[in-house]
């Protein structure tokens, strides 16, 4: 723990810190652009120059160098006000004056530290350096002349996201940030450079030019395209989510989002269902919500228990509990979440959790993925698998071949090669100090829980302080929903077998409608897809951004979403939905307001209460004669920006899928 | 004068055959054997006795940089020796005469020096245009491995050691020894941040020295003639002989072996046949290669040309490539070529360099024809000072110093060009 002095206060520092770092400690600003804590440092900027004694009469460059005992840090001498307005003054004269058509105006490191650390004027009465435009997909708009080549952007595509495709071309002033070839930064998470960049070089195209910052309303909510449930603020303009930006979170999200995550906001204001429908004479035509209770009331009329309700992948828990406890005081029990057939064992809760956490599988030294294509099912996890990898972890994945952006032995897609270990993968769990399992869905799909459950044993995964057994999932409600029981033992067959007279369909888009041809189909969700298209009766929902809700994610971290926007039109929130179709159909529920529903709910499953990780106990005994079978032709995302219903009615994941995916000619902005 | 006896290239001017058996035949490769069995500790204390400088510019005493490294690995890395031949500094043109003339010198100083500091390799990065240079290294090399001079058990030592040439891409950047590594790595010729220093972690994260050309071919001869042989030429601090190449406006330009601290008339008078027109026409001299500040002429006619004679004067030695000027030079387009120069090899990494170095030309530019400002001059001193010793490596202070000499000493020219230029123009907008 090395003392240093920063301006006169003696401080001490953790071992191995920078001295940009101890002058933070010590309550100093120091201006940066290319250093960022999660990136390697470049040191390339040279505006985090500081005074150091003993060292050469010039000033230092914080962020590169190591603090060490007895150092005498200046931030406030005449030297360094000087050699941070010389900085600046480099770094200005040939960025544009174009702050007012700028879209980083307002949220821009440049313009804030030009005010703090610049000089009044410029002295520069050369011409300006234009650099010629880059393409660089659908997600990211690129004006380059705004560079200041502090590299952040190519760091992150290197290091964080593993994908060598943004680096610099030529030299001197005429240096270039570009993609290679000018191709599309076909990533996951390609967006997050526009977060990183200080300055307007890259900015949000999607986004662009719709409003400034201090317009924008912000709201604390949660990611729901996949099962991570990243942290992100909803910044909202009037009724209409603008964007969505990743909040820090260093157990879940770090600071990244996935570009569906960020992007699929747009597809809340298209496709939407904001009045109520009924099927009349075989065509969806408007009605009340009167006529829609109804016409539910007289289908269940005689036999009110024969009623079953679906939840889909968005929800949060509140509405599973409010669906739930309407379907049971109408005295049927048919819930059930896992809409796509999957029947695994949910008695035991850890069974099916991911026990190590994203910031544990970190410092895994050996990882086994059956059946999970991570970087499209959960591509902020993919980030930590990559970490692992940098720090030492072999990676053995059983499945059809995808890149995972790190080495991995891919051993093939056949489960039954897992009966017996193959020697290569054996001995590097044996031998390694925290190894862990990750059950993708593919894998849950083909019933293998049962004898993954026996790895825990064969490779000794939980030990001291580390259970490497992990089930990671890939719907946002999905811990939700099993924490609430909203499952049945054979899953979907269970309700197809009960043939319900009428069917509730809580956004449930991707399950198999045909069984139920003789049910009455109840809609209740917010975007007109494929649930909408089969149903009878659509009772317009709110989405993830027009409700409060409770979120567990895949570690069984629990989270809360706020409010940021209203529905559009008529659509309510669910729970009001449900509350009023249980008047309808003359069955208590037993709330009145949304705290009635969360504290009954908690009181039913008092871990929903606590922020933070659920407990869910020890892992059961495996049962011995599981065995492995079974080849896993493919993974359940076909496409990573067509997931669920917001991303499909959205036109940005649209166009990154016809671009990314489907290599769709570029179709340039019609500006 | 250097006598002929004392020179350590006795074959500078291609006079004879560089080839392996013609080198032998200068006493090169002589019972190489018995100067690695004096042990590495031993060699690197008779470098270090010597007073060899490092002869790439900045003159870091090389023993000394040698003992940097690691005596043993401890973690199994291997050490490694790189061998700067990108010799780009526009007047230096030193290091080519020693390759394509004097190989082995090279060849042979690159096992004795790996030797010593315990280098599992030499790689030998060769400036890209260096292209018959190229050729005539990688022959040398190949002759040397042919004959079990290098390679597994190098001249009967027992030690394995190997010499990879590598060349450049015509970057001025890649001198830079961590850019130098960067770009042997495969990468973008960038300067790496130090610490870490390259002794520590520099190539492939091995422990690593860089070292010129010359500083590299001397060794096995100073080790052979003893360090006080070489410490008896040149002054205090200043020891040994030293490649000059003059340039420029002399009788007869030249590239020779002399003593350190030879003073520059001496060195002029004797090698070069004078200055052209006289020493009344002596304009500058740029004594040590296009980065360091220039001299005007009454300053340096009795400065002896060492590293501690020339810093007094405001400028250096840096690779002894003397620039001579005579009073026909256009001074300020003289220095702003060198700036145009420096703009276009800065490789856009850090700030100040980058942005630094386009501004200071283009002012340069307007300075040389007189379409400025006075205050512009002030100005223009700033700036290089808000480069220099801002930046992540030298290339920064190299651009800055020749503008900074031109000033101090050239400033009446600067103003006399601008009230020409602005007379002119209040002429003609009347």
């Amino acid at each position: 723990m090395p003392k240093v002095t920063v301006d006169g206060q003696e401080i001490e520092v953790p071992a191995g810190a920078t001295v940009l770092q101890a002058c933070e400690l010590a309550g100093k600003e120091i201006p940066r652009f290319c250093y960022h804590e999660r990136l390697s440092i470049a040191g390339n900027c040279r505006m985090c120059l500081v005074e150091v004694k003993p060292g050469p009469p010039k000033p230092q460059a914080s962020c590169a160098l190591p603090a060490a005992e007895g150092q005498e840090i200046r931030t406030d001498s005449p030297m360094v006000k000087k050699a941070r307005e010389g900085v600046m003054e480099f770094l200005l004269i040939n960025h544009p004056l174009d702050c007012p058509i700028c879209d980083q105006g307002g949220e821009c490191d440049l313009q804030d530290q030009a005010v703090a650390y610049g000089r009044g004027g410029s002295r520069f009465s050369e011409n300006k350096r234009a650099v010629t435009e880059k393409y660089m997909g659908p997600l990211i708009k690129t004006i380059m002349t705004r560079c200041i080549h502090c590299t952040r952007c190519v760091r992150f595509s290197e290091e964080i996201a593993g994908v060598d495709e943004i680096g610099a071309l030529y030299r001197g002033e005429d240096m270039q940030i570009t993609t290679y070839l000018e191709q599309a930064a076909a990533h996951e998470l390609s967006a997050n450079v526009i977060d990183l960049c200080p300055v307007g070089a890259l900015t949000s195209r999607p986004y662009a030019f719709e409003a400034r910052p201090w317009e924008l309303k912000k709201t604390l909510s949660i990611d729901v395209s996949d099962a991570v449930g990243a942290n992100i603020t909803l910044h909202s303009k009037g009724r209409e989510v603008m964007r969505a930006l990743p909040r820090v979170n260093d157990d879940v999200n770090e600071e990244w989002l996935s570009d569906k995550g960020r992007y699929q906001v747009d597809g809340l204001t298209k496709r939407r269902l904001d009045r109520v429908w009924v099927r009349r004479d075989g065509r969806l035509q408007p009605a009340e919500w009167t006529e829609a209770f109804g016409m539910i009331a007289s289908a269940l009329e005689g036999d009110k228990a024969s009623i079953a309700a679906v939840a889909g992948d968005l929800l949060d828990a509140e509405t599973m509990f409010a669906a739930k406890a309407l379907v049971n005081a109408c005295g049927s029990q048919l819930t059930e979440a896992r809409q796509t057939g999957m029947t695994y064992d949910v008695s035991n809760l850890a069974a099916v959790n991911f026990n190590s956490t994203f910031a544990g599988i970190e410092t895994a030294d050996a990882i086994l993925i059956v059946g999970s294509n991570v970087r499209w099912e959960a591509a902020l996890l993919n980030v930590r698998l990559r970490k692992a990898v940098k720090a030492g972890a072999k990676v053995f994945i059983i499945g059809p071949e995808w890149d995972p952006t790190y080495p991995a032995t891919f051993l093939g897609s056949d489960l039954k090669l897992l009966n017996r270990i193959p020697k290569e993968l054996g001995d590097v769990m044996k031998s390694a100090k925290r190894p862990a399992v990750i059950v993708g869905a593919a894998a849950l799909a083909k019933g293998a829980l049962p004898a993954a459950l026996k790895l825990v044993d064969k490779f000794d995964l939980v030990r001291e302080g580390w259970n490497g057994f992990n089930v990671l999932h890939i719907s946002a409600a999905r811990m939700a929903s099993l924490m609430l029981g909203f499952t049945l033992p054979r899953g979907m067959g269970d309700i197809a077998a009960a043939a319900p007279k009428v069917l509730l369909s809580l956004g449930a888009d991707e399950m198999d409608y045909a069984p139920y041809a003789g049910s009455l189909k109840v809609y209740i969700g917010h975007h007109g897809d494929k649930g909408a298209h089969h149903a009878d009766i659509i009772l317009p929902g709110a989405s993830y951004a027009e409700k409060d809700g409770t979120y567990v994610n895949t570690e069984g971290r629990v989270q809360y979403a706020e409010k940021a926007v209203y529905a559009p039109g008529d659509a309510r929130e669910d729970w009001t939905i449900l509350r009023a179709l249980a008047d309808a159909l003359g069955v208590t529920v037993g709330f009145d307001s949304f705290g009635e529903l969360q504290s009954k709910m908690i009181a039913a499953v008092p871990a929903l209460g606590e922020e933070g990780l659920a407990d869910y106990g020890a892992l059961p005994k495996a049962d011995s004669g599981a065995k492995f079978d079974g080849e896993l032709a493919g993974y359940p995302i076909k496409d990573f920006y067509l997931t669920n219903p917001i991303a499909r009615a959205s036109e940005v994941m649209q166009r990154c899928s016809d671009e990314l995916l489907h290599g769709a000619d570029v179709k340039e902005a019609a500006e | 004068m250097l006598a002929d006896k004392d020179r350590i290239f006795t074959n500078l001017y291609g006079f004879q055959d560089w080839s392996l058996k013609a080198a032998q035949a200068r006493g090169d490769w002589d019972d190489t054997k018995a100067l690695l069995a004096r042990g590495q500790d031993a060699i690197i204390e008779e470098i270090k006795a010597s007073g060899l400088r490092g002869r790439g510019g900045a003159g870091f005493p090389t023993g000394l940089k040698w003992s940097f490294m690691p005596k043993e690995s401890r973690d199994g890395r291997p050490s490694f020796l790189v061998i700067n031949a990108d010799e780009s500094e526009p007047g230096s043109c030193k290091d080519r005469e020693i390759i394509r003339h004097d190989p082995h010198k090279l060849v042979e100083g690159a096992l004795v020096a790996g030797y010593a500091m315990r280098a599992r390799a030499a790689y030998i990065y060769i400036r890209g245009e260096y292209i018959r240079e190229a050729e005539t290294l990688q022959k040398a090399i190949s002759e040397a491995y042919d004959a079990g001079l290098i390679g597994k058990n190098a001249c009967g030592s027992g030690y394995d050691f190997d010499v990879f040439m590598h060349r450049g891409a015509g970057a001025y950047i890649c001198g830079e020894e961590t850019a130098m590594i960067e770009s042997l790595e495969g990468k973008k010729g960038q300067p790496r941040l130090k610490p870490p220093f390259p002794a520590g972690a520099g190539l492939y994260g091995c422990p690593t020295t860089v070292n010129n050309v010359e500083s590299i071919a001397v060794a096995p001869t100073i080790l052979r003639r003893g360090a006080a042989w070489f410490s008896s030429f040149g002054r205090e601090n200043n020891k040994g002989t030293k490649l000059f190449q003059i340039s420029g406006h002399v009788e007869k330009p030249c590239v020779v072996e002399e003593a350190m601290s030879i003073p520059f008339e001496e060195l002029i008078e004797k090698h070069c046949g004078g200055i052209r027109g006289g020493w009344d026409n002596l304009l500058a001299v740029i004594p040590g290669g296009s980065s360091v500040p220039l001299v005007p002429a009454a300053q340096i006619r009795n400065a002896p040309m060492d590293f501690d004679g020339l810093k007094e004067l405001g400028s250096g030695l840096g690779t002894a490539a003397v620039i001579v000027m005579d009073k026909s030079t256009d001074i300020v387009r003289a220095i702003s070529r060198l700036s145009y120069f420096y703009k276009h090899e800065s490789c856009g990494q850090c700030t100040p360099c980058r942005e630094g170095t386009g501004w200071m030309w283009r002012m340069m530019e307007r300075l040389r024809t007189g379409d400025a400002a006075i205050e512009e001059i002030d100005m223009l001193q700033e700036v290089t000072k808000q480069v220099e010793g801002h930046t992540i490596c030298a290339l920064g202070d190299a651009a800055a110093w020749p503008i900074q000499g031109l000033i101090r000493h050239f400033r009446p020219e600067l103003e006399r060009r601008i009230h020409e230029h602005n007379a002119r123009f209040a002429e003609a907008a009347e």
